[in-house]
């Protein structure tokens, strides 16, 4: 193992198996002056960055309307847990061509993947 | 006490903080190290240490190096750097070792290496020189423009800047924080960039100028009627 790979490992924290075209809920931990509190973002994942404890993911809802897109580090310790709640079927790596759809148009099919944690 | 230690670059990582901050760091293999010689005021001048990079493999020496070596009865290593010794502690002897756990977390730290060679620079890059305008009619773009006057004195005075060969010298980055020290593995991990590329060698030092440690201030009440 490599000297940075054992550096990195110790902040690997668990997360369950998804991919893109997944629905997750993320719970994230907010502070809010000296009060910390979970806040919830579910949405579809439209792409995963991967690298270890680097690596990312994008989380994308519509919300009143409103496009809102947000990128999570994987491992960051802000992020409590993630529950995937849905998984559909999809033939990208990454889902940016959502951001363009909308309504109907935007649905996804579900693709019957049973290892997810929903 | 020695104030440093040899290392090797391994490259660079991320590293959380428990609040979800996320720092930039560098991951460096610093030792084992031995003290190869120890320099005393008595017959050098001055205090230091010699010390030796231990590698997997031992170096190849020539025969005048590997009695230098001998004297101190410790194997022959391809690296050898000097760092100072402060009174103080255990006196250090030939053969003893040098570990990284001479660190701890949160200490400050110096990184010194051979900064990564950027080749035959232009002044703006080189100098930081502004360069003229690229549109509206400018002929001047990235050229050093006057470096003196005609008749007198004839000549370009010592010292112009101009372009030419940058980089690839000796770098010291001051007041580096440590964010972890893996005894066992002999690595270290220092937040934000060190100079040279993967695999160079560089020494780690405890700061000489190292900032005090930020204590918040708590205001007093003032005291009077508002």
């Amino acid at each position: 193992m490599g000297a940075i790979e054992l550096v990195e490992k110790s902040q690997v924290a668990e997360r369950p198996a998804m991919k893109s075209g997944d629905t997750v809920r993320v719970h994230v931990k907010v502070r809010e002056g000296d009060k910390e509190r979970i806040q919830i973002f579910e949405g579809v994942v439209i792409g995963m960055h991967r690298g270890s404890t680097r690596g990312t993911f994008t989380v994308r809802k519509v919300s009143f309307g409103q496009g809102v897109e947000r990128i999570f580090p994987l491992h960051s310790p802000t992020i409590q847990k993630i529950e995937v709640m849905r998984s559909a079927k999809v033939r990208r790596a990454k889902l940016y061509y959502l951001r363009d759809l909308k309504g109907k148009a935007a649905r996804m099919k579900d693709s019957g993947r049973t290892d997810g944690s929903a | 006490m020695i104030t440093g230690i040899i290392g090797k670059k391994v490259g660079m990582t991320q590293i959380f903080e428990a609040d979800g901050s996320v720092h930039p760091a560098t991951v460096i293999k610093a030792g084992p190290c031995v003290v190869v010689q120890s320099k005393i005021a008595s017959s050098d001048g001055y205090e230091a240490v010699q010390l030796g990079l231990v590698e997997e493999t031992p170096a190849k020496v020539g025969k005048p190096l590997a009695g230098h070596y001998k004297k101190a009865n410790v194997p022959p290593t391809r690296v050898r750097r000097e760092v100072k010794v402060v009174s103080g502690g255990d006196g250090v002897k030939p053969g003893d070792q040098v570990l990284v756990s001479m660190f701890a977390n949160g200490d400050r730290v110096d990184v010194i290496g051979t900064g990564r060679g950027k080749g035959f620079q232009g002044v703006v890059r080189r100098h930081h020189f502004a360069g003229g305008a690229a549109t509206h009619g400018s002929m001047f773009h990235r050229a050093p423009g006057s470096i003196g006057a005609s008749s007198f004195p004839s000549r370009v005075i010592k010292g112009m800047r101009g372009a030419g060969r940058m980089g690839g010298g000796r770098v010291t980055i001051r007041n580096l924080k440590v964010l972890r020290v893996d005894a066992d593995n002999h690595l270290l991990v220092v937040q934000g960039g060190i100079p040279g590329a993967p695999t160079g060698y560089v020494i780690v030092r405890k700061a000489i100028t190292a900032k005090k440690l930020k204590v918040a201030q708590v205001e007093k009440p003032k005291k009077g009627k508002k």
